[in-house]
């Protein structure tokens, strides 16, 4: 088969991105950014409370998903573990170092474990919407009108079982439609998560008015590091203090950066591998300047300065 | 279709003729960032689907788009720290939706070879006359942004046709990065024109290391660092050529920058480095070997 002329054509070729959702800008040219108190580094750690249906049939491919044949028990318990077992053991890591969360979390799950909620609500933390369940990725082929009704549905759970305003939003494995960021800022959320492509939040356009993307680090997940790589845990804490350490002495001529972990239970949580979470992070807090915060109160830090 | 890809005769690295280089280096050594532009919402080809998920694929295309708007900078930075100019693999879109970036380059001495227009527009299947008209439209950009002759090639994402190399050779391309079987520039077998491979090392690409094989960074400064260690031995004997091929959404990352600085600490510490261009070693490579290397092929099979 070959192609036609039309491949040669580029309508977008011109200067900024080839798409309108923000504007084209490098990260070293910016205004620095001080946070609370001349804090250095912002650390915003993530933890996502997932549910994989036993039976998803997800529209596009869901990395750990259920991945071997029905009844696939054995990915179904070993995700459940994470919500059972794992994140109390993440939880009283960030307890003891006096770390707070943002907890990114799929409505069905709140739904299943309104136990974890009020975890969340006690330590005064942040709910952010992680969509429906891991079986519902938002994707480009997706009918408009069922997004619509799957994101006011997921909001209005997690709204009404938290009593949070939920200005976040990661979509599920971050995958999006075309239509998802509006979908979500008419929903009055005020954060994405979802795009890879900057260590600082930035302005992000939709049909129902400016913003943000939050930087939630995806080379930095433990699923992409652990599952995905395949890296040993040691590897892990590596690669956590070098990213530490580089944006740590960027900010001594850039302005404050931030650090964003984001942490899996049912990998994390596992019990072999919490002391190197605790490694990493008691690293992370025994430099001097680092804010732990979450997702909403680094946005609100950063907008006051726009 | 061919069993072979019939662009180059068999030498023994153990039987050919020796490869000096200025200074009586015993390596050239080279670093080529790809300078990349994926689109958003790019057509579908019938060689190749640009993203895995239907349009948009927001994690690959954000994370890419990482490298122009945080990447890129560090990368920069750590190469000009210790004197390593770049070869830009260019996707050459850059030049009109990001050329800010080309202007640090070319202020930095920088090369610039053609990686096609974008990294979402690939060559398979394209029919001849749309491959000239691609080649045509690199070839002016790059001229007209950066005042810059194209000497070198890398497909765009590594897509081809069984026409490329000639055409490459047609159009006065000097060298090609897209052959990964020698350690050496190599004369290409073309109809018409002049052609050699110049080795963009696959192997050390960062693409390769830390994305295919899901390396560590602390790892890929380990292999990096043993394959200088190899060549610059062998390199007493015969000069050998070692690539640095990079993705600035990679190697620019928080995580990563540090490790790879340290990299070009040690290799740019030996005394027998020519630190130098992908341009520059062809250049070398015609003046001073490729008749002598030709004419030893030649006379191979004549023998």
């Amino acid at each position: 088969m070959t192609l036609t002329d039309d491949y040669l054509k580029y309508p977008k070729r011109g200067h900024g991105m080839d798409h309108d959702r923000y504007t084209w800008s490098q990260l070293h040219e910016r205004p620095a950014v001080t946070w609370p108190n001349g804090a250095r580094i912002a650390l915003w750690v993530v933890t996502q409370l997932q549910w994989f249906p036993m039976d998803m049939k997800p529209a596009v491919p869901v990395p750990a998903g259920m991945v071997r044949p029905y009844p696939d028990y054995w990915d179904y318990t070993l995700r459940d573990y994470g919500n059972r077992i794992g994140v109390y053991r993440i939880f009283k890591v960030l307890d003891k170092l006096g770390i707070r969360s943002s907890v990114a979390m799929n409505s069905a799950l709140a739904e299943m474990y309104p136990y974890l909620v009020e975890q969340v609500n006690q330590r005064n933390w942040e709910l952010i919407a992680n969509g429906l369940d891991m079986g519902h990725p938002h994707h480009g082929d997706m009918d408009e009108g069922e997004e619509t009704a799957l994101i006011k549905g997921v909001l209005e759970s997690l709204r009404g079982l938290s009593g949070q305003k939920v200005r976040g939003w990661l979509s599920p494995i971050r995958s999006e439609s075309m239509n998802t960021p509006d979908l979500v800022a008419a929903n009055g959320i005020d954060y994405l998560c979802d795009w890879a492509n900057d260590d600082m939040p930035y302005a992000f356009e939709t049909t129902s008015g400016t913003i943000h993307n939050m930087p939630h680090a995806m080379e930095l997940d433990d699923q992409q590091i652990l599952i995905a790589l395949r890296h040993t845990e040691q590897e892990y804490v590596g690669q956590l203090k070098d990213q530490f350490d580089c944006l740590y002495a960027e900010t001594e001529r850039s302005g404050g950066r931030i650090m964003a972990i984001n942490l899996n239970p049912w990998i994390t949580g596992q019990a072999y591998r919490i002391k190197a979470l605790e490694e990493a992070l008691s690293y992370i807090t025994g430099h001097d300047g680092v804010w732990s915060a979450t997702g909403s109160e680094i946005l609100d830090a950063f907008k006051a300065q726009a | 279709m061919m069993r072979e890809p019939g662009l180059y005769d068999y030498s023994p690295a153990v039987d050919r003729p020796k490869i000096t280089w200025p200074n009586g280096a015993r390596v050239a050594f080279w670093v080529a960032p790809n300078i990349e532009y994926y689109e958003y919402d790019p057509p579908i080809s019938p060689g190749r689907k640009p993203w895995p998920k239907p349009n948009p694929d927001v994690v690959p295309y954000s994370h890419r788009d990482y490298g122009n708007r945080a990447g890129f900078f560090r990368m920069m930075e750590a190469m000009a720290k210790y004197g390593v100019r770049g070869s830009v693999s260019l996707n050459v879109a850059i030049c009109q939706h990001h050329p800010e970036i080309i202007k640090v380059c070319n202020e930095l001495d920088w090369e610039f070879f053609s990686h096609g227009i974008y990294n979402t527009r690939y060559t398979y299947g394209m029919p001849e006359e749309m491959e000239r008209a691609m080649m045509d439209d690199v070839i002016k950009t790059i001229l007209d942004a950066t005042g810059q002759n194209v000497d070198g090639w890398l497909a765009p994402a590594l897509s081809y046709t069984t026409n490329t190399f000639e055409l490459l050779a047609e159009y006065g391309i000097k060298y090609t990065c897209d052959l990964f079987h020698d350690d050496q520039p190599q004369p290409v077998n073309t109809k018409s024109g002049k052609l050699i491979s110049v080795p963009y090392s696959l192997e050390m690409n960062d693409t390769v290391v830390l994305t295919m094989l899901g390396k560590s960074s602390r790892h890929y400064t380990d292999i990096l660092k043993a394959n200088f260690d190899q060549l610059y031995e062998e390199g007493a004997d015969n000069g050998q050529v070692m690539c640095i091929p990079l993705h600035p959404f990679l190697i620019g990352q928080p995580h990563r920058i540090g490790n790879f600085a340290e990299v070009l600490e040690y290799i740019t510490g030996h005394d027998k480095v020519w630190v130098t261009t992908g341009r520059e070693i062809a250049a070398h490579y015609y003046e001073h070997h490729y008749d002598n290397v030709v004419a030893a092929l030649a006379a191979k099979r004549g023998a």
